[in-house]
């Protein structure tokens, strides 16, 4: 097992490495370099003369060699420190600091809510298979599979601003500042993102159980007179939530992508918002180290996942 | 009788012509038999395509046309499903919009699988020292997370729908890769593939005649899997301001163009465009699901 982990964590530096050198191609190589772009912008109040462009391209560091660039983003990352924006002098290390956790918790409450509701949902499908419940939830299911999260979002703002005369607090609030208003912000996101997710987990959970349901071991089970409460709960809910653990997992990290559409729809002020704020400012060092943090927290999430599926489930290690 | 056996080549090639048309025909009857409700889904996609086709004369309003004592005025009779801050007739709008999303994700669907599919089966064929390299890229495009390449090529290629095209479809090589590639390993251990080279085709023939059309049904399977998400990607690209810029309608845009109204939300131009994404999306998915299960009974639930 400790052989097993140790491959899995070596092989996902080269992927890393990898990944960070796509980024910084990506912004410095493609024809419509942002810096360029930001520099040459005549229009409003950002133009520069020739000269004034030459001194903050060496400001920037910007004029040295690629491979240079490169090396020193890298050693900067390797001492912490992240950069600063190029539009608002805030170190970007800060702004993770303080939007990060806002979307660590949209996430974390949102995979609470794709289990409390989708796994029910799964297994009364299951159970009852092809009865009326079955097909209605069905249909919900497939219609939540179907609508993108951030209109969901919209919806959201809609009915309570329409209905309630209430919208979520915009203004970043952290939870141990003050509970209420931050589960304010937070929750509805969460809401949101997790009936999608929600509705996966129920396809998910609904398809394995009905797989698990024809197993040989569960024919003994009930062949040996064990009570249908205890074969359900003892063998086939074991062994069916191992693809659904998986799957919540993914999920769990893919939400990294989903969040900036998400956020944007609730005005939130988390880490995706800031992304997509940086990216119509055209702010490269925040583009550039947000995207890098998002991969490796993907990357990390999806390294967990197969860890714990492996300690989980011996079948996995030894092949 | 023996006169009806001589060879006249005009009434065979009438023949064949009938006989492709049945077949075809035989073939949608088969379909709808077994899943009535993905023909349902082509149905409303075929609607979608015609709509989105014919926006020019089905249209009621030139797209572009404000109307300055109709702004944000909700769904009236005239205009049923309302005008946008601009007093631009929604519906019209939405018709022009299903132009946009879908040849935004049609195109990056052909694009982007293509790549990915040839890369695949050259991946997997040759394997060795090609493979191992190419397999780490796919590793790297597959480390970020749901459109998040997307937006980052987007950022670098400036918006447009051309860039959209390009920016959705690099973000869905790499998946398609993987499929295709893990199908061809097991397909050139196959004897006829061994027997082939034998007889001395070479590698480009046994690739392009022997092991692409055992790809072609996962093939189909993963690319109308994947127009969904490409629907899916246009909207939420185009909804960040960073897709197709206004102002030509997409179903994204719209949205955005709604999400601005934050202070006092107006519900037509949050529902309507929503619900043609979500639809949309829905019967890509169910047809899908139907094509999946019509082509290859075994991949159920394989591959989602």
């Amino acid at each position: 097992m400790q052989q097993y982990i140790m491959r899995r964590i070596l092989l996902a530096i080269p992927t890393l490495i990898g990944v960070s050198i796509l980024i910084f191609l990506v912004m410095r190589v493609l024809p419509g370099d942002p810096l360029q772009a930001m520099v040459d912008d005549e229009s409003g109040p950002t133009s520069y003369t020739e000269a004034q462009k030459e001194v903050i391209l060496t400001s920037l560091g910007l004029n040295r060699p690629l491979y240079q660039q490169y090396l020193s983003w890298m050693l900067d990352i390797a001492r912490g420190d992240l950069g600063f924006s190029f539009w608002r002098d805030t170190p970007i290390r800060e702004t993770i600091q303080r939007r990060g956790p806002i979307t660590a918790e949209i996430g974390i409450f949102a995979v609470i809510i794709s289990w409390v509701v989708g796994l029910p949902v799964g297994v009364i499908g299951a159970l009852w298979r092809n009865s009326f419940t079955d097909y209605v939830s069905r249909f919900t299911v497939t219609f939540f599979l179907a609508a993108p999260s951030f209109w969901l979002g919209l919806g959201f703002i809609l009915i309570t601003v329409i209905f309630f005369t209430w919208r979520p607090p915009i203004t970043l609030v952290q939870i141990w500042e003050d509970p209420w208003r931050n589960l304010q912000m937070t929750l509805p996101p969460a809401i949101a993102v997790g009936l999608g997710m929600a509705a996966i987990i129920a396809r998910m959970s609904r398809a394995t159980l009905l797989e698990v349901f024809r197993e040989d071991y569960v024919r003994t089970a009930r062949a040996k007179g064990m009570g249908e409460q205890k074969v359900v709960w003892r063998h086939v809910m074991r062994n069916a939530m191992l693809p659904v653990i998986t799957v919540s997992g993914l999920q769990l990290a893919n939400l990294l992508g989903g969040s900036v559409a998400v956020e944007k729809a609730f005005s939130v002020p988390g880490l995706g918002a800031a992304l997509a704020q940086a990216m119509s400012d055209r702010d490269w060092m925040v583009i550039q180290n947000l995207v890098l943090l998002f991969a490796v927290i993907f990357v990390v999430i999806n390294l967990i996942v197969d860890l714990a599926y492996a300690l989980i489930d011996p079948r996995i290690r030894f092949r | 009788m023996e006169s009806n056996n001589t060879y006249i080549p005009g009434e065979s090639r009438e023949l064949t012509r009938i006989s492709v048309v049945s077949a075809i025909y035989m073939a949608i009857r088969r379909f709808t038999a077994t899943s009535p409700i993905g023909a349902l889904a082509v149905a409303f996609l075929i609607l979608v395509v015609l709509v989105a086709a014919l926006a020019d004369f089905v249209a009621p309003y030139p797209p572009l046309e404000a109307n300055y004592s109709l702004l944000r005025h909700p769904p009236s009779a005239s205009h049923p499903m309302g005008n946008d801050f601009l007093g631009r007739d929604v519906l019209t709008r939405l018709m022009y919009g299903a132009r946009t999303s879908l040849l935004v994700a049609f195109a990056a669907v052909a694009i982007g699988k293509s790549i990915g599919f040839s890369w695949g089966i050259v991946s997997g064929y040759m394997g060795g020292r090609f493979d191992l390299i190419t397999q780490r890229i796919v590793e790297i495009l597959l480390a970020f997370p749901g459109i998040i390449l997307a937006l980052m090529l987007l950022v670098a290629l400036g918006s447009g729908v051309v860039t959209v095209i390009i920016a959705i479809s690099i973000g869905g090589v790499a998946g398609s890769t993987r499929v295709i590639r893990s199908v061809v390993l097991s397909v050139k251990e196959m004897p006829y593939v061994d027997a082939a080279r034998a007889i001395g085709a070479t590698h480009l023939r046994v690739m392009l005649l022997h092991v692409a059309p055992q790809c072609i049904a996962p093939a189909m399977v993963v690319a109308s899997a994947s127009l969904g998400g490409a629907i899916f990607a246009e909207a939420a690209l185009s909804f960040l301001g960073l897709g197709v810029p206004p102002p030509s309608p997409s179903w994204g845009n719209m949205l955005n163009s709604a999400s601005n109204e934050f202070l006092n939300p107006l519900w037509w131009m949050v529902v309507f465009p929503g619900m043609a994404i979500t639809f949309t999306i829905l019967a890509f998915n169910l047809f899908g699901d139907a094509l999946r299960d019509h082509l290859d009974p075994k991949l159920r639930g394989g591959l989602d």
